[in-house]
């Protein structure tokens, strides 16, 4: 987990090569962190790392994935996430579909498991699937035969966001064990929050979570975090500092008096990230919300915010897991 | 009718928690009616015109009341109707069944209440009572004809799955229902707590992202109803209970002498939130799975008098409801056949004794909903079930007779077998097995 091995730095011959690697990766989809090991997260961060390397050479494009079918299944609205598992496929030769399911057709009668079996019916080699309800990628994995991977589900899990942003800590920090990681604010909301929790307590870093009781989950504390309610405190000698966006689409009710309150206290300044680290790291999984939950000129300072390298590391992680769970699908067969 | 043909059971344990007999002993039903029970009735020379039932040694006891039955008659035909309810409310032990107003229409007048006893005449093996709508709609927010529903044949006033949630439309329901001495079943969950929950809120919903149901939605509107029914004299029923806290509200309530009573159901003394791991939505219901220390808290209540009845709170979904992402997937679990296998779970646990178990499932529900069913005494409608306590077997969801199998008992080791069942004198169900 220190610094990537030596065969996922392999270099990549001519554009169309497909690199060899040692990794292989031990489950049929990725549905979240939950139930990883630090090898698997290692493992593919490593693979993740070689690909840094090829989305910055003027040629970006393997062969890896010709003749396979990758469906992008989104169940609820993304322009970035869905870019990226586009584009990721799309470097490494995969045909590369998108569907876009508004809830309202749902509504008209075609359940989950319908689209999934339709789907399903044409033979897809991987389907990335993003629903706006906890669990509902895991049910529609339990009816198809590809692999499936977890683009988001409710609030539940996001397992490439946590691994993009595993990526990029390891690349500037050189290491995740024993990091001080603070996430503050919409945790209760928040999937990237949960696998966010899930990858760092496996791989070692101590994580911390910040924000008013209403935006809290209950019981939190039982995933192994820190809780604080107050930025000054919890930012004290952080290695990095995770800001979540407010999600007021999930919210039902008040759970904040306003945003500007909301900045007073929770948002990110000068002021209260002065208490972290000199070096330490303002991340964000964006899309962001200035002014609300992170001042805009440290969302922008060069040398403090990696927001905008999250997102190149975004292309890299996606592109590993199309690879490695390409692989296990190719090489176990299709079995249910 | 007590002149019709007679029927003696013989060499059974008959147990009548109503008079707390529990012993050898024989008993006689001369066609729909019990006519006398007792330890040596026949004294070895049983009558020639009478009709020989051995029982085996099992046990004979009054046929289960289920005070909280979803049909889906009428509107949800495909859910589960009179005809297949009952069939698996005989195969289950019991003998009357009390059917909830959440039907589409909801039963909120007389003459639902009278379609409702038709139907069941006409279609349904066992039993049938109907409870009426207490607000008009289930709306919550008019009262109901109370007394004439009730005329015609309704046990109780309840919104079903709703709970009536205007502290003002309540008072006034307790209040008028006094004059009536009306049963008002309160579905105890505070609405505005328990929105968009879905599960227990504790850390199982935060694990897997899922909004919470505080317990405390379930006992603030306990401990608010327990101030009404003070205030009113009226007598309120919680359907069922699922947390300690709630437990010790009620607990309190009775201390004080008020006419509260509540009951508890398989899920809720049977399972608890883990079994929810990775969305199963077969263990989505309502009042919630709720934590271990619950769990075990409402299985302290039925030992210890605090919970009075035990129900089923069947509410079948079929498969279309429930394979769902876990929030939009329905609640309700189908329970009329495992009710007794589960309930006995305690007995077995040397939890409490057979007979006060049984209380809980014919003498206690009758008591509230003033029935002369529920008891094995001279002149009570020869409502009867046989059954082995002991014999194992295992819970196959295929196997119910219900429509819907969506039970989140399957596959679960249990003992305790229901062998026959009578209703009105009339056998309408025999274990074939």
């Amino acid at each position: 987990m220190t610094s990537p091995s030596a065969t996922s730095r392999l270099a990549f011959g001519d554009a169309g090569d497909a690199p060899s690697r040692a990794f292989s990766f031990p489950h049929r989809h990725l549905l979240g962190i939950e139930g990883l090991s630090p090898d698997d997260i290692s493992g593919l961060l490593d693979v993740s790392d070689s690909y840094v390397e090829l989305n910055r050479r003027p040629d970006k494009k393997l062969s890896l994935l010709r003749g396979r079918t990758q469906i992008n299944l989104f169940f609820e609205n993304s322009t970035r996430t869905r870019t990226s598992f586009e584009l990721a496929g799309k470097r490494l030769s995969a045909d590369v579909i998108n569907m876009t399911v508004g809830s309202s057709s749902i509504k008209k009668g075609e359940t989950l498991i319908d689209t999934a079996m339709t789907l399903n019916a044409m033979h897809p080699d991987v389907l990335v699937v993003r629903h706006a309800e906890s669990g509902a990628v895991a049910l529609l994995s339990q009816k198809v035969t590809c692999a499936v991977i977890n683009a988001g589900d409710g609030s539940h899990e996001h397992p490439t966001q946590a691994l993009l942003d595993a990526l990029t800590i390891r690349r500037r920090k050189g290491k995740l064990a024993g990091l001080t990681v603070a996430i503050c604010g919409d945790i209760l909301h928040s999937r990237v929050a949960r696998s966010n929790i899930q990858l760092l307590n496996t791989m070692g870093a101590r994580v911390r979570v910040i924000a008013p009781p209403t935006l809290l989950p209950v019981a939190v504390d039982r995933l192994g975090v820190e809780v604080h309610h107050d930025m000054r405190e919890a930012l004290k000698d952080c290695d990095i500092v995770m800001m979540l966006r407010l999600q007021t689409e999930r919210m039902h009710g008040s759970f904040v008096p306003s945003v500007r309150e909301y900045f007073r206290f929770y948002g990110l300044d000068e002021e209260k990230l002065a208490v972290a680290k000199p070096d330490a790291l303002i991340m964000h999984p964006g899309p962001m919300n200035r002014g609300v939950e992170i001042d805009t000129e440290l969302a922008d300072d060069i040398n403090r915010s990696v927001i905008r390298e999250q997102v190149e590391m975004g292309v890299a992680v996606r592109m590993a897991c199309l690879e490695v769970l390409t692989k296990s699908s190719a090489s176990e067969g299709q079995t249910s | 009718m007590s002149d019709g043909r007679k029927t003696a059971y013989v060499n059974a344990r008959i147990v009548d928690p109503a008079t707390g007999f529990d012993g050898k002993g024989e008993l006689l039903t001369a066609a729909d009616q019990i006519l006398d029970m007792g330890a040596k009735l026949f004294d070895g020379a049983i009558p020639d015109d009478t009709d020989v039932i051995d029982c085996g040694g099992n046990c004979l006891a009054p046929g289960l009341i289920d005070m909280r039955v979803f049909v889906g008659e009428p509107g949800q035909e495909h859910k589960d109707t009179f005809a297949s309810a009952s069939q698996a409310a005989a195969a289950g032990g019991i003998t009357t069944i009390v059917t909830m107003p959440d039907t589409e229409p909801v039963v909120d007048d007389i003459a639902l209440v009278q379609y409702v006893a038709r139907r069941a005449r006409e279609t349904a093996s066992v039993n049938v009572l109907p409870m009426g709508a207490a607000t008009k709609g289930m709306k919550g927010a008019e009262m109901t004809e109370i007394g004439m529903m009730m005329e015609t044949g309704a046990v109780g006033f309840t919104d079903g799955r709703r709970a009536i949630a205007n502290p003002r439309v309540m008072m006034r329901l307790l209040s008028y229902a006094t004059s009536f001495d009306a049963l008002v079943m309160q579905k105890p969950e505070e609405p505005s707590l328990a929105e968009d929950g879905c599960m227990n809120r504790g850390e199982i919903a935060t694990r897997l992202g899922l909004v919470g149901i505080p317990t405390i939605a379930e006992t603030i509107m306990i401990e608010r109803d327990v101030r009404l029914v003070e205030a009113t004299g009226g007598r309120c029923h919680m359907s069922q209970i699922s947390c300690r806290d709630s437990l010790e509200a009620i607990r309190r309530a009775k201390e004080l002498g008020l006419k509260i009573t509540c009951g508890a159901s398989p899920e809720n003394f049977g399972l608890n939130e883990t079994a929810i791991d990775n969305y199963r939505t077969f263990f989505k219901t309502s009042p919630p799975l709720r934590s271990e220390d619950d769990r075990q808290a409402i299985v302290e209540g039925i030992a210890d008098g605090t919970i009075d009845v035990i129900v089923s709170n069947h509410d079948p979904q079929d498969q279309e409801s429930k394979r769902l992402p876990f929030a939009q997937a329905a609640y309700g679990a189908a329970g009329l056949e495992t009710l007794l296998p589960i309930a006995l779970e305690m007995y077995h646990n040397e939890r409490l004794p057979l007979i006060n178990l049984l209380a809980k499932l014919t003498s206690e529900p009758a008591r509230l909903l003033k029935l002369d069913s529920g008891r094995l005494a001279p002149g009570a409608p020869a409502n009867l079930i046989l059954f082995d306590p002991d014999r194992p077997w295992k819970i196959e969801a295929e196997k119910l007779h219900s429509k819907s199998k969506n039970s989140p008992f399957d596959a679960r080791p249990v003992q305790g077998r229901v062998m026959r069942t009578i209703v009105r004198g009339e056998t309408v169900f025999t274990d074939s097995n």
